[in-house]
């Protein structure tokens, strides 16, 4: 709609000492979705942003209330569509829990896998998008290889790329692929040959730590009052992997590691997804060989009906803490349904990050932020 | 020493940014590692994964027959309304009144690829294929009837 | 075997028989102009593809691959696109500075054509203080750039713009001391004299450590004197503005675009010319077999291959490494070039009078 000139001459009155407010956004070749941000300047100093939300806001959660117990789940995959099976799990979670459905244990184990390879491809997608904005352009070519490894499994077994709609309450929709195992198998020697490569040329590179370390530093106690969750806090020291804190499927019987970084600026932001990678893989190794045999849906219903009241479920996306909370009135369909989206207070804490840094700053500090817009906007 | 960490400082940047690369120029020399799909030109062997949800079809066999009941238990669990069951009563040899399928209006642009609809139907009659290639000029080609005219339902299904 | 001096010589024969010598003079001008002018649209072409080519290579996919065999007119049908889009003249911008910006910049890649040795006896303007002239024209750039910047009537181009110039104008020295380097080794400034004192061996071998030091800070310099990345913060995408070429549309945009791959093109061309022989092919030591062999292939082809390799150096600088923050842009240079790159001298000038060199 409007382009920066335009708006820089109806916008240029100077404020109080000169200052300058300019758009970024919503169509920015960095801003990874429709965000719209307007930012204050005071010539290279960034005074103030204030994010304007709503580009995409499709009004899932009133749709959902017209949507059967079963029904719903699809649209999440749309929400934060990085890591839809993980988004899946935390409603089918929920239903379980409020109709007290059993889960066979097979099906636990292969949604921990498929959450599991979820968070691996996202945090591909954010490595390759975030050298990107700082100007190296392969890196991004390269964790889309190891992503389309990711991607091809899922379609052999779920039947889609990028919004699988398998997981449902009870298990899975159906079994998995005959060569599921194998090719899990052999992404995992491709990725473990493949992740010196990400060193040589980001982490190690002497133009990329500079550009990132000591930029946008988040404290822990603000990290914790503007409520973020995932990578953003656990790189300010804050422990909050709900995979630790409350273990959901079978994350108690697996072994790894919380990663934990106390600097708090963008580079350990990115240290802690590039560690949370390792450990990912570390998780699917322990469970891909010892995949019990068995039921892959446990016995439900037709029609599922939540009892009167009120459930919470929270599951770790790629992001941070994806929350679903639905207040039933014991029909087929939730009376109100809020999700909390993890990028919604990741972004919040945008404002404290950069306010002080120059405009080349910016870029570091939204790119470790990881945002998708459609989860912000739902 | 002042020096030192600046010769250390200099040593240690030029030494990444040339191990970076060496990265790059290994892929530069390396043109078997390019994992591009030349699309349009390997549709002859292109191989889809079965399980791909492309569109939803009702398979039909030699007869021309089909599984499908009219039960509308596919609508019923469409979460957006794709599909649309028009069913029909047909008197049957002994004299009895079925209900039977007239049409199933499968709506191409509406449907998320969700699978539920395969998963609700009780006599497996429509499952997705691997089709992709839905592109059309004109929108009302993408509203299609699964059931293939002049065909009924297979002997024994309920 | 093939020689470009042969045509020359016989060229300026038949005119200097055929006309008077004024007007042979001035049709060896025209000739000249219009080579000049056809070198750079096929360079344009060529680099831009190469470019791309080298880019998707790199990043493991094709480039591109449909428009003639191998991709080979995509350039062709860039520019054809490029001419019919409509050029925007922004409303109270200065349309003189406006217009004539990308002349200017277009203009110094023309000027820095002369002094440049291409082949043996191939130089269209021998002067003796040839990489002064060199130093001194590829500064009249930044005019170009700033009054650019300065006609869009543009803020953020008038920013990105002062960036781009404190940025060519600091990189200069860097660049200025690695040439003296060369300059102090072979005692002159003339560039057919650089050329024939690296007869028996080009510089780069020649003036080891303190030559190969002088390279890689020519190197970085020229990277950040034609805006290239890592250094292309001033015009980047992802960056708040394109920079002085924000305003800048169709075919005004594309004489900038083909300016920049010149401005290239012409500094490794000098940057082969001082280092790496210019047209002199690869002589080791006494083997005279091997010598022999080299000296057939035509001193064209060494300078254009050796030119390219350079090119193809910068070009793999930019898809490798992300952009350095304008702060550090200029700490790289004031920091860490110049510091060195004063030692550097001050060795070379130790070096060639204890004759240490080779």
């Amino acid at each position: 709609m409007y382009n920066q000139t335009e708006i820089l001459k109806d916008t240029s009155e100077l404020g109080a000492d000169g200052e300058l407010v300019i758009n970024m956004g919503p169509q920015h070749p960095a801003t990874h979705g429709v965000l719209h941000l307007v930012v204050t300047l005071n010539g290279e100093t960034i005074k103030k942003i204030e994010p304007h939300l709503g580009y995409i806001h499709r009004s899932i959660e009133k749709m959902c209330e017209s949507l059967t117990y079963r029904q719903f789940i699809y649209v999440t995959s749309r929400m934060d569509y990085l890591s839809s099976h993980i988004n899946n799990l935390g409603c089918a979670l929920l239903v379980e829990k409020g109709m007290a459905i059993e889960v066979p244990d097979r099906a636990k184990y292969i949604r921990v896998i498929l959450s599991e390879l979820t968070r691996i491809a996202s945090h591909e997608l954010w490595l390759g998008a975030m050298a990107m904005d700082l100007g190296a352009f392969t890196p991004f070519f390269y964790a889309f290889r190891e992503r389309e490894m990711i991607t091809d499994i899922m379609e052999d077994t779920c039947g889609a790329r990028l919004t699988m709609n398998y997981i449902v309450p009870g298990g899975l929709m159906y079994d998995i692929h005959p060569d599921f195992q194998k090719k899990v198998k052999a992404f995992i020697t491709q990725f473990k040959s493949k992740v010196t490569e990400y060193e040589d040329l980001v982490t190690n590179n002497v133009i990329f730590q500079s550009r990132t370390k000591g930029v946008g530093i988040l404290s822990a106690e603000d990290a914790i009052s503007y409520g973020c969750t995932g990578p953003v806090a656990r790189a300010s020291g804050v422990s909050c992997d709900i995979r630790k804190l409350y273990p959901y499927e079978v994350y108690d019987k697996v072994e790894f590691d919380e990663v934990l970084e106390t600097a708090g600026d963008s580079f350990a932001r990115y240290i802690v997804r590039v560690k949370e990678m390792n450990q990912s893989i570390r998780i699917i190794e322990q469970l891909i060989d010892n995949i019990p045999e068995g039921d892959f849906v446990g016995k439900t219903k037709n029609v599922l009906k939540l009892p009167k009241g009120e459930f919470y479920t929270r599951v770790e996306t790629a992001r941070g803490e994806f929350g679903v909370y639905v207040v039933s009135e014991g029909g087929t369909t939730p009376h109100r349904i809020k999700f909390r989206s993890p990028g919604f207070s990741n972004l919040s804490a945008l404002n404290h990050i950069a306010a002080g840094s120059k405009i080349g700053d910016l870029m570091a500090s939204m790119g470790t932020l990881d945002l998708v817009i459609p989860d912000i906007d739902r | 020493m002042f020096l030192k960490e600046y010769i250390a400082d200099v040593v240690n940047g030029v030494s990444s940014l040339l191990k970076g690369m060496r990265k790059t120029g290994y892929y530069f020399v390396h043109p078997k590692e390019i994992i591009t799909e030349q699309y349009p030109d390997n549709r002859a062997t292109l191989l889809m994964s079965e399980r791909f949800k492309g569109e939803v079809v009702m398979p039909h066999d030699a007869q021309n027959e089909h599984a499908c009941t009219g039960c509308t238990a596919c609508e019923l669990a469409c979460p957006n309304g794709t599909i649309k069951v028009v069913t029909k009563f047909e008197v049957s040899p002994e004299g009895k009144k079925k209900k039977a399928i007239d049409a199933l209006v499968y709506r191409l642009e509406l449907c998320t690829m969700c699978n539920l609809c395969v998963v609700a139907c009780p006599s497996d009659a429509i499952k997705m294929a691997p089709n992709f290639e839905h592109s059309v000029f004109d929108r009302t080609k993408l509203t299609k009837v699964l059931n293939q005219p002049g065909s009924k339902i297979r002997e024994g299904i309920e | 075997m093939f020689s470009l001096e042969g045509i020359t010589t016989s060229v300026q024969d038949w005119l200097f028989m055929k006309f008077n010598p004024t007007m042979a003079l001035a049709m060896e001008c025209v000739i000249v102009i219009l080579l000049a002018i056809s070198l750079f649209a096929i360079l344009g072409l060529v680099l831009v593809l190469m470019e791309r080519k080298v880019a998707a290579h790199i990043q493991i996919r094709l480039g591109p691959n449909r428009v003639g065999p191998g991709g080979m007119f995509q350039t062709v049908a860039d520019t054809l696109k490029l001419i019919m889009k409509e050029g925007l003249v922004p409303d109270m911008a200065d349309k003189f500075l406006f217009n004539l910006a990308p002349f200017v910049v277009m203009m110094v890649g023309m000027l820095l054509l002369a002094p440049i040795a291409f082949a043996k006896n191939f130089q269209i303007w021998d002067i003796n203080i040839g990489v002064l002239y060199i130093s001194s024209v590829s500064s009249l750039s930044v005019i170009g750039i700033l009054m650019a910047g300065w006609a869009s009537n543009n803020k953020y181009s008038l920013l990105g713009a002062m960036r781009s110039g404190a940025q060519i104008v600091s990189y200069e020295l860097s660049a200025g001391f690695a040439v003296l380097t060369i300059v102090v080794l072979t005692g002159s400034l003339q560039i057919s004299e650089i050329v024939k004192a690296q007869e028996n061996g080009w510089w780069i071998f020649k003036g080891h450590i303190p030559a190969i030091i002088a390279f890689v800070l020519y190197i970085i310099a020229v990277t950040a004197e034609t805006n290239r990345a890592p250094f292309d913060l001033a015009e980047a995408e992802s960056e708040l503005t394109a920079g002085f070429h924000t305003e800048y549309s169709g075919m005004r945009f594309a004489l900038f675009f083909l300016a920049e791959y010149i401005n290239i093109f012409i500094v490794c061309a000098i940057g082969a010319t001082l280092f790496f022989g210019g047209w002199m092919p690869l002589h080791i030591g006494n083997w005279a077999a091997f010598n022999h062999i080299m000296d057939y292939i035509p001193s064209s082809v060494w300078f254009m291959g050796k030119t390219f390799f350079l090119i193809f150096l910068i070009m793999w600088f930019r898809w490798t490494f992300p952009r350095l923050r304008v702060d550090q842009l200029l700490n790289l240079e004031w920091k860490y070039l110049l510091p060195i790159s004063l030692f550097n001298l001050l060795l070379v000038a130790i070096i060639a009078i204890l004759g240490w060199h080779f």
